[in-house]
């Protein structure tokens, strides 16, 4: 520590000196954000943990100017929001950054996530880091729904009703959580209130649980598109210049894209119900959840028949939420030794079974389960692929995983990152690194 | 990478420096671009911009009457003066003004003085409007937070205020009504 403070002391004006002796953010910053050793072969999914750092600070920060203007009570929420679009300088903006932030945060995160479970990310030493990421996912979850309610549109309020009606399936005291959580008999002002409370709340625990997720991949390093770890300075460059400006290149393209839907199709990924103020008495035909949560909501509803004891509203609640806790295990469930999709003949394309089981189940989660799929096919309902969808996502990490930790062949592993960046495997990596370090 | 034998300087930063300064330049003016929008959004919006003009009926106040209405957000003093009142006013040499003003500056017709009711020192609402409250030394208005008096055209007298209680803009859309902002 003392070491790198003498190095970097040297860089810095005479009042960042006067700082970092006494307080060494400097040095931190220098150690861990420039001068980091991070694999050198990163591709491009690895740009998605710069653009969810980013996603988070500019959703604080249009949140905490929108709060400025927000009326979390009943009789003014659902005019407060107009009010912010037609009247606030720049409220549409604002509005407008914060609604498809969220849908953007969450491709983000989707995309981090497969990310990691194809090549391997949360396997051993990062299991934490892994787990720090569903936590974050869960917090995330927990900040959108919330953030969704307060508008208090006709979704929000209906939304907000039947999530937290999951809760009354818990045996005994379900119906009282759910009056817990509501501050009453029903969905009301005081559920507002508590929920915009915490949804200002929650961004922070996530910024929070950020920091100990990075200070977990600055302990173990970061995987690699070959899963092999780094074996010595010829296989890393140093994190700045060469992954902050290609993280920017990434964050710029991934804004642009965002941009496009704020200015052009703001509402693309909204409801139109939620522009109809909440009416307790009257639940709207089709009760969707916004995309993000689709394929969840298609498992909850999938789960239609009793399980033995379990009735099938509690098998349903178990369902869901056991598909987020399948991945807090997926570490242990994950017996092979290899990381990288790549070199898992059979893995990769069970992942990619996985990722269009996903898309299903969103598809399903979307219409109602007793639509036909197919104009003419009677038989074939929307409820059949829920079931197919939510067997597949539990056999995939419960069964097909494990399984194929043991009967698996990996291809071979390329001996080092160098050797596999630069395709020939017949020189040393030292020796081929060097030609490389002038680029 | 051998760009060492550029023109003035003698060394290779001119080029590097120039893609900094550029680059540099292109974030500031990019990130000032961005907060524009969350600081504009804290300014007045148009709902609030739309309640900048109040129109008075001034039929109902009687001569020596003080009327206080909300222009704002803010307390505007209308006084329906007594001739003696405005004499009083018109009469003080401006010498004797911490912020000299004469009274035919600060009144469309004389009989009707309108002024903004807060204390030119920190804001406090002076005592006055209603008969029985003080009005201070010049028979004008009182402030009670730290003593300050005004005399009957809101003019400081005494007391730590710098400043006359100022005149809102306003106009006459006809004898018996005005409109202030």
């Amino acid at each position: 520590m003392s070491a790198g403070t003498h190095q970097t002391g040297g860089t810095g004006s005479g009042l960042v000196k006067w700082i970092d002796s006494r307080l060494p953010v400097f040095t931190y910053l220098q150690k861990e954000y420039a001068e980091f050793e991070a694999p050198r072969n990163f591709n491009w999914f690895w740009n998605f943990g710069a653009i969810l750092t980013f996603m988070l600070v500019m959703m604080i920060a249009t949140g905490i100017f929108l709060a400025m203007q927000y009326q979390p009570n009943t009789m003014l929420a659902f005019d407060s929001v107009e009010r912010i679009m037609r009247d606030v300088n720049f409220g549409w903006l604002l509005r407008y950054l914060h609604a498809n932030g969220a849908s953007f945060f969450f491709i983000a995160v989707y995309i981090h996530m497969f990310r990691g479970m194809y090549y391997g990310s949360y396997k051993a030493p990062r299991e934490l880091l892994w787990m720090l990421g569903v936590i974050i996912l869960l917090l995330l979850m927990a900040t959108a729904f919330m953030g969704y309610v307060l508008p208090w549109g006709q979704m929000s309020f209906w939304g907000a009703t039947v999530i937290t009606n999951l809760f009354s399936a818990i045996p005994l005291v379900g119906d009282m959580i759910v009056t817990l959580l509501w501050g009453g008999f029903s969905v009301d002002n005081p559920t507002l209130n508590r929920f915009f409370a915490l949804h200002y709340l929650f961004p922070f625990l996530i910024f929070g649980v950020v920091i100990l997720h990075v200070i977990a991949l600055h302990v173990t390093g970061s995987n690699n598109p070959t899963g092999v770890d780094p074996k010595g300075p010829q296989d890393t460059v140093p994190f700045h210049p060469y992954y902050t400006l290609k993280d920017s290149v990434g964050l710029a393209v991934f804004v642009t894209i965002m941009a496009a839907f704020v200015f052009f199709a703001p509402d693309y990924f909204g409801e139109p119900e939620n522009y109809l103020e909440a009416a307790p008495l009257k639940t709207p035909a089709h009760i969707v959840p916004e995309w993000y949560f689709l394929p969840f909501y298609a498992i909850l509803r999938s789960i239609d028949f009793d399980i033995w004891f379990i009735e099938a509203k509690l098998g349903g609640v178990l369902a869901m939420f056991g598909s987020i806790f399948v991945l807090f295990v997926l570490p242990w469930l994950d017996k092979s030794p290899v990381r990288s999709g790549r070199f898992r003949p059979v893995f990769k394309w069970f992942f990619l079974i996985l990722l269009l089981d996903c898309l299903l189940l969103g598809y399903v989660g979307g219409h109602s389960p007793d639509n036909k799929v197919f104009e003419g096919v009677e038989w074939l309902k929307v409820i059949h692929l829920g079931y197919l969808g939510t067997f597949w996502y539990f056999f995939h990490f419960l069964i097909l995983l494990p399984l194929l930790g043991i009967f698996e062949r990996p291809k071979p592993l390329p001996k080092s990152i160098s050797e596999s960046v630069l395709g020939g495997g017949s020189t040393g990596a030292a020796a081929t690194a060097k030609p490389m370090e002038k680029a | 990478m051998s760009d060492d034998t550029q023109d003035h300087g003698g060394h290779s930063e001119g080029r590097r420096d120039f893609l900094y300064l550029t680059a540099g330049a292109f974030g500031a003016v990019g990130l000032g671009a961005a907060l524009w929008p969350f600081i504009s959004s804290m300014n007045p919006s148009a709902d609030v911009l739309a309640l900048s003009t109040v129109e008075i009926d001034l039929s109902a106040i009687e001569q020596g009457q003080r009327v206080t209405v909300k222009w704002q957000g803010k307390p505007v003093f209308i006084d329906r003066r007594t001739p003696a009142a405005i004499k009083e006013a018109e009469d003080t040499p401006l010498g004797d003004l911490r912020d000299p003003e004469t009274d035919a500056a600060r009144v469309v017709t004389p009989e009707w003085l309108i002024v903004i009711g807060i204390c030119t020192h920190l804001g406090c609402v002076p005592l006055g409007q209603k008969s029985s409250e003080p009005r201070g030394d010049w028979g004008g208005w009182f402030c009670p937070c730290h003593g300050s008096h005004y005399d009957t055209s809101g003019r400081i007298r005494k007391g730590p205020a710098p400043l006359n209680l100022p005149v809102p803009p306003y106009e006459f859309l006809n004898d018996t009504s005005i409109k202030i902002g």
